[in-house]
Formats: C-alpha cells, sequence, structure tokens
C-alpha cells in the first residue's frame, strides 16, 4: 500500500496548505466590520394568509418570478400551484409517484417540475394549448431518490439526487447534458444564482461544491458543517453562500474569499435545519428548523432577531418572494403560511 | 442489521416475493433461501459465504421467519420458503383488528396505520390471512384462546418490528455517505485520492480576497437595498398582504408610464439591475439610439438577426438588440470577437454566444451605462418618479394612533456609537409598530 500511502499524505498536506492560506486572508473579525451598521433589534412578521388543501406533509416549495404564485409538493400525491394572494389553487396535478421530495417552478412561469423517491425529475407544462396540465418531460437517468431540483430556462434544469451526482438536463430531448460528479455523499439541495453559469449543492459528506456549468468541474469546496447539509442558497450579491445543516448551524461562505465568514448558532438551537432563503437585501436570514419554527438572523450580526412560529410540525421548506414582499413556509402539518 | 431489512422490504430494490411451494401448498408472498442470498450478495457486492452468514444471523435474531421448520432458526439457501416477521405482526394486528372491531391500543393502532401505508400493495393478502387466522382459532377452545392470545400479546410486546420499517416514512430515505457505505474496492480509493489531490492543487492556486473587503462588500450590499426591502422596511404605498390593495403591485408593474422613484434609483446599483428591469432596459435602449442615430444600423441589424435565429433561448439576445445604436463602436473594436463567434457558429455549442456576448455587456457597462446615468433623460426621470404616498388605513373613530398600512416587520435603529447620540435615530425606526408591542 507504499502507493495508497503516499498519495494519503500527499492531500493530507495539500489540505494543510489550502487551511494555512484561508487562515492568511482572515485578516478582520465579524464584529469589527459591522459595528458601524444598523442595529435589527426585532423582527415581527405576522401571518397574512393560510393556503389550506393539501392532505400530507408539504416536502417542498417555490416562488414564481412574479412573486404571486407558487407551486408546492405533498406526499398526498399532489403537485398544487397557488395564486397565494388570494389563496386560490391555480392548478392541482395529481403525481404518478406520491414520493414527492423536491419541485420547481420555471422561470418564465409556463413550467413546473418534481421529483423524489421515484428517481425521476417530471416536468409538468403549465400552459399547454387544451388547458390540461399534463407531464411533458420524464427525465429519469438517476441511481438515487431526487432531492432538489431547479429550472434554469425552459429548455434546461439542473437536479440534485442521492446517488451522490447532479445533473444538467436539455429538457427538449430529455437527456443528460452535463453530470457533475464529486460528492461523497447524498446530494440534498442545490441553488443557481442569477448569472446561470454556477451552481451550488449541499451534501450528506458536510460539504458544499460551486460548480462550473460550463466546465462541468467543481470549482470550489466548502467544509466546516458537522452534519449534513439540508439546504443551501446564495446569498444575493452572488458571492456569498448560506447553508443549513443537521447541527442546527447555519453558515455562510464567502466565494471569494473561499471559506467560511460567518456561522449562525444558539446554544438554545439544537435541533437542525431544514430549509434556508435569504431576504431581499440579505440582511435577513430566514431559517426553518425541525423544532417547528422558523428562526430570523440578523445576517450581519450573526444574532437572532425573530421567530416565526405558527406551524404544528417540522417546516419543511421556505423562501421569499423575487420581491422581496413576503415569505412562504410549508410545513409537515400540511399548511403552507405567507409571513410579511 | 434493521436497514438491511428495510431496503429488503423495499418492492423495487427488494428481494421479489414469489409464491413459493412448501410441499404440497403454495403459500403467497414469501421467498427462498436461496433469493435471500442471491439479493444479498447482488446489493452488496459480498462472497456467497458472508451473504449467507448475514442471513443466518437476520433468521437468528428474528427478522425472517422461516416457515418449514420454526424451531430451526437458520438460513437454508435452498426453496425453504421465509417470510419477513413484519407481515406476521401485520398480520396479528390485522387479526386483531377485526375481533376488535377497531379497539386496538394506541400505539398498536399507530404501527397498524403506518403498516397499512407501508405494504399497502399486499394489504389484501394480510387481510385474508388475518381472517383465515381468526377463522381456525375459532376452533380451539376457549381456554386455549385466551392463553394463546395472552401469549401472542406479550411476545409482540417485546418482538415488535424494528423501526426501520417506520422510520422510513418519517426520516426519508437512507442517507448515504462515505462514512456509512460499505468500504469500497482499494483501486476506488486509489482514484478517489487522485481527483482530491488534483482539485486540492487547483484550489490552491486560487486567489482569495481577505475577508476583511468581504465582509465590507456584504455590508455596503445590506445597506444599500435596506431601503428596497420590504421586511426591512415596509413598501409604501402599503403593503399588499396588509391592506388588501394592491395598488403596490400596479405601481411596480413590468411596464407602467412613471416609475417609482425607488424603483428608478435601483438602477444606478449596478448594471445588471437596470437590465433585468424592462423599464429599465427600454429607457437604456431609448437613449442610446437617441446618441448613435442613422450609424451603419440596417447592417448591423441583419447580424443580429441572422445570430440570433441559429440560437435558443432568445432572451439571450437581449443585449445584442444593443447593438443596433451602439454600431459604430461594435463594428470597429469587436472584429475578433465577430470573427471567432462566426468560426463557432458552424460547430454550434451552448456557450459560442458569450464571447461576444460578454465583451459587447463590459462595453456597456463601461461605457454607455455611466453616460446614461448623467445624461438629462436618466436625471429627468428620476425628477419625475414617484414617491408614492401611504395610504391611510381606515381606523374606528376612537382609535388616537393611526395604523400604518405598510410597517416595517424589523425594528432598525443606528448605533448609538455611530452618531454620538444617546437616542435611537428616529427617522428609521417605525413607531406604528413599536406601538403595537
Amino acid at each position: 500500500m507504499g502507493e495508497m500511502e503516499q498519495l494519503r499524505k500527499e492531500a493530507e498536506s495539500l489540505k494543510d496548505e489550502i487551511t494555512a492560506a484561508r487562515k492568511a486572508v482572515q485578516d478582520a473579525t465579524l464584529q469589527d466590520t459591522v459595528s458601524g451598521t444598523v442595529v435589527v433589534s426585532r423582527v415581527q412578521l405576522k401571518t397574512r394568509k393560510t393556503l389550506r388543501g393539501h392532505l400530507a406533509k408539504i416536502y417542498a416549495m417555490h416562488w414564481s418570478t412574479d412573486s404571486k404564485l407558487c407551486v408546492s409538493a405533498s406526499q398526498d400525491g399532489k403537485l398544487i400551484v397557488w395564486d397565494s394572494y388570494t389563496t386560490n389553487k391555480v392548478n392541482a396535478i395529481p403525481l404518478k409517484s406520491s414520493w414527492v421530495m423536491t419541485c420547481s417552478y420555471a422561470p418564465s412561469g409556463n413550467m413546473v417540475a418534481c421529483g423524489g423517491l421515484d428517481n425521476m425529475c417530471s416536468i409538468y407544462n403549465l400552459k399547454a394549448k387544451d388547458g390540461n396540465v399534463k407531464v411533458m418531460r420524464e427525465l429519469a437517468a438517476h441511481t438515487g431518490y431526487l432531492s432538489c431540483c431547479r429550472f434554469l430556462s425552459d429548455a434546461e434544469i439542473i437536479t440534485s439526487s442521492g446517488d451522490c451526482t447532479c445533473v444538467l438536463w436539455d429538457i427538449e430531448t430529455g437527456t443528460q447534458k452535463t453530470v457533475f460528479a464529486g460528492h461523497t455523499g447524498d446530494c440534498m439541495s442545490l441553488a443557481v444564482p442569477l448569472d446561470f453559469k454556477t451552481f451550488i449543492s449541499g451534501a450528506c459528506d458536510f460539504t458544499a461544491k460551486l460548480w462550473d456549468i460550463r466546465e462541468g468541474q467543481c470549482r470550489q469546496t466548502f467544509s466546516g458543517h458537522e452534519s449534513d447539509i439540508n439546504a443551501i442558497a446564495f446569498f444575493p450579491n452572488g458571492n456569498a453562500v448560506i447553508t443549513g445543516s443537521d447541527d442546527a448551524t447555519c453558515k455562510l461562505y464567502d466565494l471569494r474569499a473561499d471559506q467560511e465568514l460567518i456561522t449562525y448558532q444558539d446554544s438554545s438551537i439544537m435541533c437542525g435545519v431544514t430549509s434556508i432563503a435569504p431576504s431581499l437585501s440579505g440582511r435577513l436570514i430566514l431559517a426553518g428548523y425541525d423544532d417547528f419554527n422558523c428562526n430570523i438572523w440578523d445576517s450581519l450580526k450573526a444574532e437572532r432577531v425573530g421567530v416565526l412560529a405558527g406551524h404544528d410540525n417540522r417546516v419543511s421548506c421556505i423562501g421569499v418572494t423575487a420581491d422581496g414582499m413576503a415569505c412562504c413556509t410549508g410545513s409537515w402539518d400540511s399548511f403552507l403560511k405567507i409571513w410579511n | 442489521m434493521e436497514r438491511v431489512i428495510v431496503s429488503m422490504q423495499d418492492p423495487d430494490m427488494g428481494i421479489k416475493m414469489r409464491n413459493q411451494r412448501l410441499l404440497i401448498t403454495v403459500i403467497p408472498h414469501a421467498m427462498t433461501g436461496r433469493d435471500i442470498v442471491d439479493w444479498l450478495i447482488q446489493k452488496y457486492s459480498i462472497t456467497e459465504e458472508e451473504a449467507l452468514h448475514t442471513g443466518n444471523f437476520l433468521v437468528k435474531y428474528g427478522y425472517i421467519y422461516p416457515l418449514k421448520e420454526p424451531r430451526n432458526l437458520c438460513l437454508k439457501q435452498d426453496e425453504t420458503p421465509y417470510r419477513f416477521q413484519v407481515y406476521i405482526h401485520t398480520i396479528y394486528l390485522a387479526r386483531k383488528n377485526i375481533r376488535k372491531q377497531g379497539e386496538l391500543i394506541e400505539y398498536e393502532k399507530e404501527c397498524y396505520n403506518a403498516l397499512h401505508k407501508r405494504i399497502n400493495h399486499t394489504w389484501d393478502f394480510v387481510v385474508m390471512q388475518a381472517r383465515e387466522q381468526l377463522r381456525a382459532s375459532k376452533q380451539r377452545r376457549k381456554s386455549d384462546r385466551i392463553v394463546l392470545e395472552c401469549q401472542e400479546q406479550a411476545f409482540w410486546l417485546i418482538n415488535r418490528p424494528p423501526p426501520g420499517v417506520m422510520d422510513i416514512l418519517e426520516e426519508g430515505p437512507e442517507r448515504r455517505n462515505g462514512a456509512n457505505t460499505r468500504v469500497q474496492l482499494v483501486s476506488g480509493i486509489l482514484e478517489t485520492c487522485a481527483v482530491d489531490i488534483e482539485h486540492n492543487r487547483k484550489s490552491l492556486g486560487r486567489n482569495r480576497i481577505k475577508s476583511s473587503i468581504c465582509l465590507e462588500s456584504f455590508v455596503k450590499y445590506c445597506e444599500q437595498y435596506q431601503d428596497h426591502d420590504p421586511i426591512m422596511q415596509g413598501c409604501l404605498p402599503s403593503n399588499p398582504w396588509i391592506t388588501d390593495d394592491i395598488m403596490y403591485w400596479n405601481m411596480n408593474a413590468e411596464m407602467v408610464p412613471m416609475p417609482t422613484k425607488l424603483r428608478v434609483e435601483r438602477w444606478t446599483f449596478s448594471f445588471m439591475e437596470l437590465l433585468n428591469d424592462p423599464l429599465g432596459k427600454k429607457e437604456l435602449l431609448t437613449y442610446l439610439e437617441k446618441e448613435f442615430s442613422g450609424t451603419h444600423t440596417l447592417h448591423i441589424n441583419t447580424h443580429i438577426q441572422w445570430l440570433a435565429k441559429v440560437f435558443i433561448p432568445l432572451k439571450r439576445f437581449h443585449i445584442l438588440q444593443f447593438l443596433a445604436p451602439g454600431a459604430s463602436r461594435w463594428v470597429n473594436i469587436d472584429s475578433k470577437t465577430m470573427e471567432k463567434t462566426l468560426q463557432g457558429i458552424k460547430h454550434p455549442h451552448r456557450f459560442v454566444m458569450d464571447d461576444a456576448q460578454m465583451h459587447i455587456y463590459f462595453l456597456m457597462k463601461k461605457d454607455s451605462y455611466p453616460r446614461y446615468l448623467k445624461s438629462e433623460l436618466y436625471k429627468n426621470l428620476l425628477a419625475r418618479a414617484v414617491v408614492p404616498q401611504e395610504t391611510k388605513k381606515s381606523v374606528f373613530p376612537f382609535m388616537r394612533r393611526q395604523r400604518h398600512s405598510s410597517p416595517s416587520p424589523a425594528l432598525v435603529t443606528q448605533t448609538a456609537e455611530d452618531n454620538g447620540k444617546a437616542q435611537p435615530n428616529t427617522g428609521k425606526t417605525n413607531t406604528g409598530t413599536a406601538a403595537q408591542i
């Protein structure tokens, strides 16, 4: 095993060098930098609407870019498109497989996608000429459950799966364009920035990876979490990534400094984070937890400034509208609540 | 072990249950010893011996129940039929359910329902079995029956099926990571090591920006967008979710004759902000047309249209549309990029337009965009832009304090050290919300 030992030593020494390089650019503490900013002492959001209609646990929700429509997926086998303002159900789409774990709204508003334990991503066309919502494509090639999917456009979608890979699909042909392999644990979530050139994925190997879509390579890896990363999102300025994990913390990783800059944790919180979303300015980070609440963090001061309490079961998904007006939480108690 | 059992029972990936023969009777929904061993070998890539050994453990610990020789608890690698313990438990519960007509103890009810969901596909069979057994038991003497019942209850209290069965409904499918999957072959490890090293080397060479600069940029970004963040600062004229008045959305619709001041100010934040707003883009186009009217526009227009036809989605060419007015500059500088692009079109791939696009984008960003912001056109628009009045929420006559129709959920105060004064900067606090506490 001489070769293996050698390789392992080399990998270790490289890792140490990287850690040292990262430390070298740590020239300021968070406290010093943010001492002059305004203080957000309390944030109180109230439930404005409750969307009722699902019969089982809601596993995922996603806002449309128009900030009024949203889609939610539940294990009662339904994908419901809501007009959140009037609380009407615009579409109720029955699914072939009820074990759905994720859903996504296309930026154009023409399609929705969902997937789960059936290992497939099903794309539904909402604007079909005859008015019926039908399956447009079924993207099947993953060997593990589908944990998250996000549209890049009406022609492309990225999916993350329990088989430790993420895949970029061409929706027209239904084929895989690029496979992003590198995680050593199930990929649990992914997020796409505004420029659609890269994306990030969080996995059960406790790391988050930034991928270059064009080259199909992993550009950066961020570690530091002590347990599975369940949720991941881009900071609104596109230069940082926020992650939520089963170790009850959220972390902010800066892409340019290539390291973790801020950790959001509190000794009174002991349950895992299931979902995460930043507010429009990025000043507030909303995170859903296993203890049935959402906590609101001041992203710069790393302090908890509010709680969204109102669900009777675990908060499984959270999303902030594109105009920053409201946030929606979906829970295992089968309700979606809009907060403002 | 429990994980193995759970995955065995997976209707798709698990062992296929078939009708097995026991002497002359056909027993539905059972599996042979051979099946178990084969499945273990296939799923976990282990040898036959190991599979046999594992299988034996499963039987010894009671997860699988042999139907031929119940006393001999070992796995026989042959046609001896086996069945999962869970089925037997389910049958027991079903029987009890039928007999007591639904009066199961709380946890049993839970179990029952959960099992129902889990093995839905074989439910009919289970119920049938339960009924059979009930009928058979009626033939025994009453005292025997009572004894047997107590015995069974005690048995099942202790020997409930493995928790893995219920958990899958709660926790989702088993999550794997490098730590809990079986040990990979040596060559696999070498490969991953090599890949890791390569990745780490590249990572080492990367240019890292100081954390102070990064943190500063966050602070600046948050400050800049604070007024635009409805959760931080509230929104005028009123929050539609509270007042049920959609004026806010109407005033900020894509194409309004007169945009709001906030919206126009936002265009100064970055070029992307201007481009992302359809109204902003239209304004920029108008400006450029005014500046460069008449210069080779026809010639460039045809180029753009031809390029646009080649690729989908068309939205990638929004930027190229700007080329029409800015034509003269583009033609002079960009011939190299144009050539490269035309070459690439012969073998089209997804990113061939990116070079041309990026070039034009940076050109506009450095040149046209700042000039637009300084132009009369923009300044006029900013001056005319609307600052919506906060709509007065109707209140009961005896209410002294007026409720704000667009409270900001966040209570924001200036830090005391910052401005040297003791009291917080009241300009930023929203007194309406504070009063409602």
